[in-house]
This record gives C-alpha cells, sequence and structure tokens, in this order.
C-alpha cells in the first residue's frame, strides 16, 4: 500500500484508505525510537518475572506511572534478579512492542539504588562519559616499549604493590631506574593524591612506562581507580600506562582507559620490561652469528685473494718466459753474427802486428811476419811473395799464404 | 649509547649485513667492529645487577627532586 499520512486519514470513515493495526503500531514504534535516545529511568521493579528463555519481563513505576521492561537475556547475564519493589536505575531504549501494541522499555543495564548501585550508576555514566569521548576506543592503546630504561610507579609507598614490582624488576630487568611518585590509593585524599601524583608523572622526563595501581582490597578498596578523573589523569599520560589493580573480576575504569591492563602489581612489572635470561641469550646468539659472519668473510677472502695470488704468479711467469724466450733468440742472433763462426767454417783472418786486418796484397811484404787468426787461435806466419800461378793453378785471390 | 633496542637493532642489522652481503674486506672488519662495541654494551646492560628506586619529590615551589631509596 501506499506510505500512510498520519493526519490525511483523520476522521476517515472506513474503507480503502484505513490503517492496518500493523501499520499504526510500526508507525508508533519508529516514532517513538527515533524521539529517544538511551536514557536512565528511576523506578520500583514490579510484576517481575524470569522466562525459562533467560529473559526477564517486569514493570517500573513510581507514584503516578508505570512502564513495561525487558531485559533480554544477553543483558541480564551477571545480574541478580532484582526482588519486587526493588528501586533501580535502568539504562533503556524505549521502543513499542508490535504484537501487544504495547510501550515498553527494553533494558540494558539494571543497577540497584542501594549503597552499591548508586556507586555502579556514577560507574556507568563515567564510562559513558570516557566512551564518548574515545578513551576507551581499542585504536588508542599503545604498545609497551621493549626495553624501558625509565619507569614511573603511581602506588603507595608503604604498600604491597611496590614491594612486588620491586622484587619483580630486580629478578627481571634490574637495568631499569624506577621513579616512584607516591600517593594514597585508598580511603579520604586517594583521588587528589592519585590525580596530582599522575600529573607530576607527565612531567618527568623520558618516562618510558607508568604503572599505576595497588595490591587486591574490597570493591570499595579499590574505588578510587573507578573515579572518571583519575582515569581521565591515567589517559593523559604521556608514556603508556599499564594498570594494575589488584582484583582480577572487577574492571576498573583505570583498567579501562590504560594502554595495557595487569591484574596484580607483579604482573604490571613483568609485563613492563623484558626477561634478562631470555634477552641475554638472544645477545649470545647474536654474538656468535656476529663471530661466524666475519670468519666466513674472512674466509672468503682468503680463497678469493689465493686465487688471485695464483693468477699474478702465473701472469708473471708468462712475461718471464716471454723475456727469456726473446733473450734466447736474441742471443742466437749474436751467435750467428759473431766472427767465429766465420772462421769455424774454415776462413782465417790475417793481421798485422798491431792488430789491423790485412785484407789486400799490398799490405803483405816479403819476408815480414803476421797474426793468422783460426778457430781456435792465433798463428805466427811470413811472406814468402805474390802466389803465382803455375801449371794453369790460377785462383782469384790471393790466397793467404802458407805457415 | 643509544637505547638497549636501536643497540640490538644495529646489531641485528650489521650481523645480517656480515652473513648475507658481499662486503669487502675493510667494510666486514668496519662492521666486526661496531658489532662488538654494541655487544659489549648491551652485555654490560645486562650485566647491571643493581636495581635504582627513587622517590620523587616536589618542592613548595613545584621543583621535582629524586632521592634514591632501599627497598
Amino acid at each position: 500500500m501506499k506510505a500512510p499520512d498520519l493526519f490525511a486519514s483523520a476522521g476517515m470513515g472506513p474503507g480503502d484508505r484505513a490503517w492496518t493495526v500493523t501499520d499504526v503500531t510500526r508507525r508508533a514504534r519508529q516514532l517513538i525510537e527515533s524521539g529517544f535516545t538511551r536514557l536512565w529511568v528511576r523506578g520500583e521493579v514490579t510484576g517481575f518475572k524470569a522466562y525459562r528463555s533467560g529473559h526477564w519481563y517486569f514493570s517500573l513505576r513510581d507514584k503516578q506511572a508505570q512502564v513495561r521492561c525487558v531485559m533480554w537475556r544477553g543483558d541480564n547475564q551477571g545480574h541478580q534478579a532484582p526482588a519486587e519493589g526493588t528501586q533501580v536505575f535502568v539504562e533503556a531504549e524505549p521502543t513499542v512492542w508490535d504484537e501487544k501494541g504495547e510501550f515498553r522499555l527494553t533494558v540494558r543495564e539494571l543497577i540497584p539504588t542501594d549503597a552499591t548501585g548508586a556507586w555502579q550508576l556514577k560507574f556507568e555514566q563515567a564510562r559513558a562519559a570516557l566512551e564518548r569521548d574515545g578513551l576507551l576506543d581499542p585504536a588508542r592503546k599503545r604498545p609497551l616499549p621493549p626495553f624501558p630504561a625509565r619507569l614511573a610507579v603511581v602506588t603507595s609507598a608503604e604498600g604491597a604493590a611496590l614491594r612486588d614490582i620491586v622484587s619483580v624488576l630486580r629478578r627481571r630487568w634490574p637495568a631499569v631506574e624506577v621513579l616512584l611518585v607516591p600517593a594514597r590509593v585508598q580511603g579520604e585524599g586517594a583521588e587528589g593524591d592519585l590525580l596530582q601524583a599522575l600529573a607530576l608523572v607527565n612531567r618527568l622526563p623520558k618516562v618510558d612506562v607508568v604503572i599505576v595501581g595497588r595490591g587486591g582490597g574490597s570493591r570499595e578498596d579499590l574505588w578510587v581507580f573507578n573515579a572518571e578523573r583519575v582515569a581521565r589523569a591515567v589517559a593523559a599520560q604521556a608514556a603508556p600506562t599499564i594498570s594494575a589493580v589488584g582484583h582480577e573480576t572487577d574492571v576498573t575504569l583505570t583498567d579501562l582507559v590504560a594502554d595495557h591492563r595487569a591484574p596484580t602489581p607483579s604482573a604490571a612489572a613483568e609485563a613492563a620490561v623484558p626477561d634478562r635470561a631470555a634477552v641475554g641469550q638472544a645477545v649470545a646468539s647474536l654474538a656468535r652469528r656476529l663471530g661466524h659472519g666475519l670468519a666466513r668473510r674472512t674466509e672468503l677472502g682468503r680463497e678469493r685473494l689465493e686465487r688471485t695470488g695464483d693468477r699474478l704468479e702465473a701472469a708473471i711467469r708468462g712475461h718471464l718466459d716471454d723475456r727469456a724466450n726473446r733473450l734466447a733468440r736474441l742471443a742466437a742472433g749474436l751467435d750467428a753474427l759473431s766472427p767465429l763462426k766465420v772462421l769455424q767454417r774454415g776462413y782465417a783472418v790475417a793481421r798485422d802486428e798491431a792488430g789491423g786486418v790485412m785484407k789486400r796484397m799490398a799490405q803483405f811484404n816479403l819476408g815480414e811476419t803476421f797474426l793468422l787468426t783460426v778457430s781456435d787461435g792465433d798463428v805466427r806466419a811470413r811472406t814468402l811473395g805474390p802466389f803465382v800461378e803455375a801449371q794453369g793453378n790460377s785462383p782469384q785471390r790471393p790466397r793467404s799464404t802458407q805457415r | 649509547m643509544g637505547s638497549f633496542k636501536e643497540e640490538l637493532e644495529r646489531l641485528e642489522a650489521i650481523v645480517r649485513a656480515l652473513e648475507q652481503e658481499d662486503l669487502d674486506l675493510d667494510r666486514a672488519l668496519q662492521l666486526f667492529e661496531e658489532g662488538v662495541t654494541r655487544l659489549k654494551a648491551a652485555r654490560e646492560l645486562l650485566q647491571q645487577s643493581e636495581l635504582t628506586v627513587k622517590r620523587v619529590l616536589e618542592a613548595a615551589d613545584g621543583t621535582l627532586r629524586t632521592s634514591r631509596t632501599d627497598l
């Protein structure tokens, strides 16, 4: 059908344009759901009934009015069923239950208004305020530094928490410096002390991690860590924070805003620093690898150097060989040119007494002596006269003479 | 000395370079020496056995002081 118009149909008789029950209840539900946001309502529980499905049905009333409520199983888990007539606060979303055409509240949170109830309400309101400001956003959580050098601890100077923290730090990572910023952590004045201490930590230089907390105690003892202002001061820390509020079951607002939540102060100290033994092993392993790395590198170098040396030697040797060969060739050439070689072939050289070579007949005078050099030495000889051709023997050249 | 984290990270990088990279011998020796210096610093820190605990006090004029405490 067409979209209903609330006013167009007013005053009309039955007919085509009449609303169906479904349409009118659905329209009422849409108007109510869009007109309200989630809200806190205070009232007295009446007609409480827990169904087998786990859902709770009851009414809330005051002197003038009452309203039907449902609290689904998923929301009432961990809650104690309220007794008839109990004053409670509920955090609820108003709606219309189509099937019964009934205005009612879908209750998400239910807190009795007795002393704890009032605290709980305050807690929920503070938590909602922190959430609105984005302080509970998981994306805000900062990682803890792996090797902090300076740790600020905000806790009581007299408490067991400080002793536990110090003893764990001494065992695991004594290289850290601990700055204790004392604060009362319960009772009158605790909130003021914590706020002052947390502000002071922000003024300390080079703080790597902040531990804030106390040892175990009753819910009342721990209550200051649910103060909204304390939570905001923790969220405003420059350095990453570890909350250590000694209670495993209750989560405080401080736990919710801290970067890291530890169930006890000892656990906070363990989370804050590394274990010296494990780090020592890692360092020893690095030392070994460093040694091996260099050894391997120098081994490579040595091998390479040897290869280079071999090549160099071969090159030099080759070079030397070349020169030796050349020398030998030169030497052979020189030898071939030597006059001794000519003499060896049977020639002789004539020289005068002064050593001058006698090449022409005119240099030879009758009766004079001269030297005749042959392949293995000199002999003395005398000129007897020109060689005369006899009996048809006609030499072309003057023969060097007889001995 | 830088932070312990930086020391360890640099040491890691040196070891990896020595293990993986084809460095000339001079560079390898240089890295090795640097590694040894950093190892020494790391070991010194690890061998420190006395935990220092200081109490922070704020004077009336707002200045901060610390005093050693025994715990």
